[in-house]
């Protein structure tokens, strides 16, 4: 620690004003200030300081996400073999996975924080820690298959539209993974639908190796088939999937055994990071509840209509599946694109929650309806805090009526 | 959350209210009940620089000899109200910063302790009280409310608080503070009850602390809960908050003992019991002394890296071992300075930190008893960063406001946005707590000083 401590302040000079690598400041205080919590003393006010800073709490965020992670590595060696009939074991399976992901979150983190890097020494800040969460986010949300120079694209668009035109973090207003997400999503709709939700599904179908009527569609794709038909007999075997021992059947959604983006599948994963989110405070238990009811509620109205064989689907059901789980635990949660103020917490969550399975239901175009909902809320969440803080205001100046009669 | 802080009528005696947020931050070095006169200060400072919103005039020139009571500096605007000299001796120096702004003056006690006489007061009007207050030193500790400056003499408050306990970290005990001075602490109640309007006088007690039950001629209320329940901004929020073009006045506990001392007397009196604590802090206790004490002459500090800070961990200044006791300060802390930067495994993001405090429960000490006490550096835990985290300031600011919103509307300078959003009822040491918590190491409380003094020159 002493070692790394002097080699740091020996190499220091060089990096400083008038120094031969003085452009690369920024790369030089990042990693000092990464290594070493600065010896930055208090000058008046508050004397002593919280022990919280934002690289722990996004640390911590990224501890909640591992979970997900790790199961998602999994999944996906899980979901290779069993598209080919094989056998699967633990370790090969996570071979696959890891050898699937790793270079994703590579290309993640290399694009954006190399953007970063770029904005930070223009501008002459230090680098901030939000792109640490994101550049893992982007990933977990990311078909399997995906081509690598896709991730790189969305990842820039991102980070530039989405951060760093606002002023960095702490400034934008939509999420920055979403937004990777949704620009892939937009721009590349006929890539990003299909045969890439299962590592090389399309060349094992194409070599015949496929197993009987292994599709390799997901959840939600079976499902947007439904729509628009009145249940028939074409629903009828889609729902058979859902059903008890069906493909994706309700414990099968909750453990995440299904085809889906990466660290999205598994309900359970999600639920063990929201858990470590709302026990160490840094994740709102208040969004992240809201969002759940928002979503039970919206389920339950449409089992009361039960126009389709959609709507029919149970409300546990339907927030087990696809990205309702991770979208409600590390999307709607993010607290610079979310509502601000505590009341505006609930409402923001609960209508992310209603919408996101609102938008899957109504239109098959939108499969990931939680997406959709949680960039939309991100645009409506200082409307709510808005109107918030008028009730706050109008009962400050109802006080001063009564106090003046 | 509106229902909670719904503004509530004054209340009678038996009124306790429950303070929910806000934090107890415990700190080691715990100063303890006994209490002992330090000895005399030889050099005592008045700073001008303690008082937001004064423009100090000199009323006296470096070597000239002043008794205990004499002015030193009256303010530009309200002429009449007199900083005096706690003691008797030559003035030594006019401190002077930049732009020859004065900072301090400084008298050389000659332990003599002569002290003008301005006679007891025998009963009179407002007016009168006013200004004999006024003329005597007395007055200079009155502040008001909004933008918690000094007083105008002027003004008739809609009603006086006082709070009679101190919640910060460390604080002075108010049994140790009220001891044999109940009877001065009534007159100056009493003489707070002549210059309130009809709101009258309140006074907020710790609840289940019955010291001050005694007092008559106000209204007492009981708080629970953590700091900040002792700031007397919180007790006005929960009693009766202030509004758009009311005037109140606030005055520490101690110096309505030493106005009524004064009334009594009719010698000027600055003294203070102070508590000595800190991890830094040899020997924590109380001391009496008085406002402007060379701390050199007060406390002995444990070693010379240590901050010695006049006032609490939360709102104090720096003032360091040769510096002097602040005009408000009713404790002193030396804590360790925090300059070492910490190893990121070791004692920094990654350690498993131990002995780090935080309101979040990112470290484990959240599981810790309530009763550990820390040893906290002044290091500032992290960087300056832009606003991320929301949610961490209303967990420690009961007051039925937006923290975050009204420190946006600060800092783009909104004037109506200010007002809308009730800067009115806040000080910046109901802030502390928020800058404390901060995530992003903003600094709230100046901020919130900015805020006031931007206001105060817009309403002219």
């Amino acid at each position: 620690m002493k070692a790394i401590h002097n080699l740091l302040q020996s190499v220091k000079p060089h990096f400083e004003e008038g120094g031969s690598l003085s452009r690369f400041w920024v790369v030089f205080d990042s990693l000092e200030t990464f290594a070493f919590t600065p010896g930055h003393v208090t000058h008046s006010g508050a004397h002593i300081r919280d022990g919280i800073d934002l690289k722990r709490t996004m640390f911590l965020v990224i501890v909640a996400m591992t979970p997900c992670l790790l199961f998602g590595m999994w999944n996906i060696g899980h979901q290779h073999h069993l598209s080919l009939g094989a056998p699967s074991d633990l370790i090969a399976n996570v071979m696959v996975g890891a050898w699937k992901v790793i270079p994703l979150v590579v290309v993640s983190y290399g694009v954006g924080l190399g953007i970063e890097f770029l904005f930070a020494g223009m501008r002459g800040h230090s680098i901030n820690e939000g792109y640490l969460v994101s550049g893992m986010l982007i990933p977990l949300i990311m078909p399997v298959d995906v081509p690598l120079w896709m991730v790189a694209l969305a990842v820039a668009f991102a980070v530039v539209v989405a951060k760093e035109v606002f002023g960095g973090t702490g400034m934008n207003i939509l999420n920055v993974a979403l937004t990777a997400r949704a620009f892939l999503f937009f721009a590349y709709p006929k890539q990003l639908s299909g045969e890439i939700w299962i590592h090389d599904v399309a060349t094992s179908k194409a070599g015949g190796m496929l197993v009987d009527g292994y599709t390799g569609a997901t959840a939600l794709g079976h499902l947007a088939g439904t729509v628009g038909t009145a249940a028939s007999e074409a629903s009828a075997a889609t729902m058979s999937m859902f059903a008890e021992g069906g493909m994706f059947s309700l414990s099968n959604c909750f453990l995440g055994l299904i085809p889906g983006s990466v660290g999205e599948t598994s309900a359970l994963a999600c639920l063990i990071g929201a858990a470590m989110l709302i026990w160490t405070g840094i994740g709102s238990w208040r969004i992240i509840t809201s969002f759940l009811a928002g979503g039970l509620v919206m389920g339950f109205l449409f089992n009361l209509i039960g126009a389709n064989a959609y709507m029919t689907i149970s409300p546990i059901h339907q927030v087990v599946m696809g990205g309702f789980m991770f979208g409600m635990v590390f999307m709607a949660t993010d607290p610079v694109s979310a509502a601000q103020t505590n009341k505006g917490k609930l409402w923001y969550g609960f209508f992310g929650g209603l919408f996101s399975i609102m938008i899957r239901v109504f239109n098959p175009a939108y499969p990931e309806g939680v997406m959709m909902a949680i960039l939309f809320m991100n645009v409506m969440a200082p409307l709510i805090d808005h109107y918030v803080i008028e009730g706050n205001i109008k009962r400050r100046a109802k006080r001063l009526t009564v106090a003046a009669a | 959350m509106g229902a909670n802080f719904a503004p509530r009528k004054p209340l009678d005696m038996s009124n306790t209210l429950r303070i929910k947020k806000g934090v107890d931050i415990r700190l080691a070095g715990e100063p303890s009940v006994q209490c002992s006169d330090a000895p005399q200060p030889k050099v005592v400072a008045v700073q001008p620089t303690d008082f937001p919103g004064l423009t100090p005039k000199l009323a006296v020139k470096e070597g000239a000899q002043v008794q205990a009571g004499d002015a030193l500096f009256y303010d530009k605007t309200f002429t009449s109200v007199m900083f005096a000299s706690p003691v008797s001796g030559a003035v030594k120096e006019v401190v002077r910063g930049a732009k020859r702004r004065i900072l301090a003056v400084t008298v050389e006690s000659d332990g003599a302790g002569t002290a003008k006489d301005f006679g007891p007061w025998g009963g009179g009007d407002r007016d009168a009280l006013v200004a004999h207050m006024a003329a005597g030193g007395a007055f200079a500790t009155m502040r008001q409310r909004p933008f918690d400056v000094l007083a105008n003499p002027a003004d008739t408050p809609r009603s006086i608080h006082v709070s009679g306990f101190d919640s910060a970290p460390l604080a002075a005990d108010t049994g140790v503070v009220l001891e044999g001075r109940m009877d001065d602490l009534q007159r100056g109640i009493d003489a707070l009850g002549v210059l309130a309007g009809e709101g009258g006088v309140h006074v907020g007690t710790r609840s289940g602390d019955n010291t001050l039950g005694a007092l008559k001629g106000c209204t007492i209320t009981g708080f629970s809960g953590p700091h900040p329940a002792g700031n007397v901004g919180v007790q006005i929020h929960h009693t009766a908050p202030i509004n758009k073009g009311e005037v109140l006045w606030t005055m520490g506990l101690q110096d309505a003992i030493n106005l009524g001392s004064f009334l009594r007397t009719g010698h000027y009196s600055a003294a203070r019991v102070v508590a000595l604590g800190g991890s830094k802090m040899n020997d924590p206790r109380h001391v009496r002394t008085m406002a402007g004490a060379s701390l050199s002459d007060l406390c002995v500090v444990a070693n010379e890296g240590a901050r010695v800070i006049s006032g609490s961990v939360l709102t104090g200044t720096k003032a360091g071992a040769e510096g002097y006791l602040g005009a408000f300060a009713t404790q002193v802390v030396a804590m360790p300075e925090g300059h070492d930067p910490k190893f990121l495994l070791t004692e920094g993001w990654l350690s498993p930190g131990l002995n780090k405090f935080s309101m979040s429960r990112a470290y484990p000490t959240w599981l810790m008893p309530k009763r550990k006490q820390y040893t906290l550096d002044t290091n500032q835990n992290g960087e300056d960063r832009a606003f991320v985290v929301s949610g961490q300031y209303e967990a420690v600011f009961p007051f039925d406001i937006y923290p975050v919103h009204l420190i946006k509307s600060i800092m783009v300078n909104d004037i109506d946005a200010m007002e809308k959003l009730g800067i009115y009822e806040v000080a910046p040491e109901d802030f502390a707590l928020c800058e404390f918590v901060c995530t992003s190491k903003i600094p709230v409380q100046s901020i919130v000083r900015g805020g006031l003094d931007a206001l105060k020159v817009e309403l002219g």
